[in-house]
């Protein structure tokens, strides 16, 4: 009999058997910024910190914790490596299909719980500008367009869920979002489980 | 054949048992079909008999009295779906029921059911359970009226293996004169259970717990019991559920119960000694741990622990990395993230319902496997814990 097959790629086995940069040494750390989103409640929460090159205006140096699953580890694990020398705005517009597919791809079911990682990543980048007068930087994540061609921003989708959307075919009635090229859904879908988590993750 | 690996999760299923396996593939090749009249038809009739009286005399029915089903998840189904029922002769129907009670542990089989009658019309209670998953027996009687037509509560709970008093509380459903129906699919095989000693009407069993095959289960119907069938169309199981009867399955789950009725007694005494070893390794080898479940009223085989701080579905795949199948009641795994409902229900933060998992013995598990779990889990734990948010807090 074959060994039943992992249901995750040999990438985010690896990494979640050997993560990288788990962030040991808190207290003594110095982080130039610090990112910390999701709930303990609802399984997931994720801790993001960074050093920056001022001079280079790059990541020089991240770490991170979690309490979360397999893909949580995995994907933070995955992040805390790409990012690494990254420019800053580079750094902030990772998505969670560009960590994807860096993993070699999640089982669908299991993409939201990657997300965590580069959310807090991009509060740690938020909170170094605000820690260095930089306020003007600051980027608020509901400025990010999600689908190009109907121009719709995570806010817009997350209001939607708020509304009452529940699958990706209800978030198109409702905002058209992923009507025109499609080529938005995968991040659609994962921001859609994002934002049910968020608000309604039952406790 | 089977993969390799320490199995730790039998509430989930359970290896075959060697003697069934015989059993079942010397059986083969029967295959007649029990209603037929010729010798291919008689001789699968007999076999499927012969079970229906292991089943009945291991939980002290008659053998008139047990009907086989497609699986446990049916045959609880079939019992709660009659409530329902709008024909004028069925029993349910004539009594007006328009009310059940079940408790907020059960396995999502009697959960979702019970849901579904909700929007059919049916009100449904639920009893809760304490910090052990016991359900109280003077909630019962404040919930049970004259509207009651059902009532549904677990033998053992899969999750954290709490065992109900179902002799007391199908004392006070009886008292009320309403039905009472448990799931002991967890149960049976597990801990003695004799059906007119408890005094139910219902009761549900499963093979595939009891180291039988999956795919069959049973429902005991005390004679006389107001029941409707889910599945018409046939005389099979005496008119109670249509279908060419799963000859083989029934022949496999007769040969479990009767290998059951053998090793019970000294499984139960090796799985409690397995059962305490474990946990006495994991208390004295991991801080902060948390026992979920009645430390007396508990099956055998069944240690639920919640690490705190450590994330369910982390520790199983670690676990499973390091060779041992143990389960998570957290359902991450399977594609949502809502804590087990059963660890909530007792109670706890929604933080321990993540972090636990369920370490469920067989018969065939040793104690160098138990050895083994406890070395390999504290430096599982250590690690996991090393990159958690949550149990750096709880040092500062
Ligand atoms: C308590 C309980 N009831 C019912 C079932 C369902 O039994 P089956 O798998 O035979 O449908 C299970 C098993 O998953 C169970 O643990
Ligand atoms: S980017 Fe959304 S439909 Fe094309």
């Amino acid at each position: 009999m074959t060994q039943a097959s992992w249901a995750y790629t040999d990438t985010v086995k690896e990494h979640f058997m050997n993560p990288r940069n788990i962030l040991m040494d808190e207290d003594s750390y110095k982080e130039h910024g610090k990112g910390v989103t999701g709930n303990v409640k609802c399984g997931d929460e994720m801790i993001v910190v960074i050093k920056v090159d001022k001079e280079k205006g790059t990541i020089a140096d991240c770490k991170w914790k979690t309490f979360g699953c397999a893909s949580a580890i995995a994907s933070t694990s995955v992040l805390s490596e790409m990012v690494k020398g990254m420019k800053l705005d580079d750094a902030y517009n990772l998505s969670a299909k560009d960590i994807n597919r860096e993993l070699g791809g999640l089982p669908d079911h299991k993409v939201h719980c990657s997300v965590l990682g580069d959310k807090a990543l991009r509060m740690a980048i938020n909170d170094y500008y605000v820690r260095n007068e930089m306020e003007e930087k600051v980027k608020k994540e509901e400025e990010r367009v999600v689908c190009k061609c109907m121009n719709i921003t995570d806010q817009e989708i997350e209001h939607a869920v708020l509304e009452g959307a529940r699958t990706f075919y209800e978030l198109q009635e409702m905002t058209k979002v992923g009507t025109g090229c499609g080529e938005c859904e995968q991040e659609v879908t994962q921001l859609l489980e994002t934002y049910k988590t968020k608000h309604f993750c039952e406790v | 054949m089977s993969p390799k690996g320490i199995y730790m999760d039998n509430n989930a299923t359970t290896p075959i048992h060697p003697e069934v396996k015989r059993v079942m593939i010397e059986t083969m090749d029967l295959f007649g079909n029990p209603s037929s009249l010729h010798v291919f038809g008689r001789q699968a009739r007999q076999l499927v008999e012969e079970a229906r009286e292991k089943v009945a005399s291991f939980i002290g029915a008659s053998p008139e009295e047990i009907m086989f089903a497609g699986s446990g998840s049916e045959a609880n189904n079939t019992v709660l779906s009659a409530v329902t029922c709008q024909r004028k002769q069925c029993a349910y129907h004539q009594q007006g029921v328009n009310e059940i009670i079940t408790s907020t542990i059960e396995h999502p089989c009697v959960l979702e059911a019970s849901k579904c009658l909700q929007e059919r019309g049916v009100n449904v209670l639920y009893l809760d359970v304490d910090q052990y998953g016991k359900v109280s027996l003077e909630q019962l009687r404040d919930l049970l009226t004259e509207r009651t037509g059902l009532v549904s509560v677990m033998m053992a709970n899969n999750e954290i293996g709490t065992i109900q008093d179902i002799k007391g509380i199908a004392e006070i459903v009886h008292e009320r004169g309403a039905v009472f129906h448990t799931d002991a699919v967890q149960a049976v095989g597990r801990i003695p259970v004799n059906v007119r000693e408890l005094d139910v009407d219902f009761l549900t069993l499963s093979g595939h717990k009891m180291y039988g095959p999956k795919g069959i289960g049973a429902l005991y119907v005390k004679k006389g019991a107001p029941f409707c069938p889910l599945i018409r169309g046939g005389h099979q199981e005496r008119g109670r559920r249509a279908g060419t009867e799963n000859t083989l399955g029934i022949i496999g789950l007769g040969k479990a119960i009767e290998m059951r009725s053998q090793e019970i007694k000294s499984d139960e005494k090796r799985l409690l000694e397995l059962k305490a070893a474990l946990k006495k390794g994991i208390e004295e080898n991991i801080p902060d741990v948390l026992f979920v479940g009645h430390p007396t009223d508990c099956l055998p085989n069944t240690l639920n622990v919640s690490f705190e701080g450590a994330e369910g579905e982390a520790i199983i795949l670690y676990l499973d990395l390091e060779g041992i199948a143990v389960s998570t009641g957290s359902a991450c795994a399977t594609g949502s993230l809502d804590p087990s409902h059963v660890i909530l229900a007792t109670g706890l933060p929604a933080e321990c319902a993540h972090g636990s998992i369920r370490i469920s013995l067989g018969r065939e598990n040793t104690m160098e496997e138990i050895t083994y779990m406890i070395d390999t889990l504290p430096r599982v734990i250590g690690k996991i814990r090393d990159m958690s948010t949550v149990y750096r807090r709880r040092l500062q």
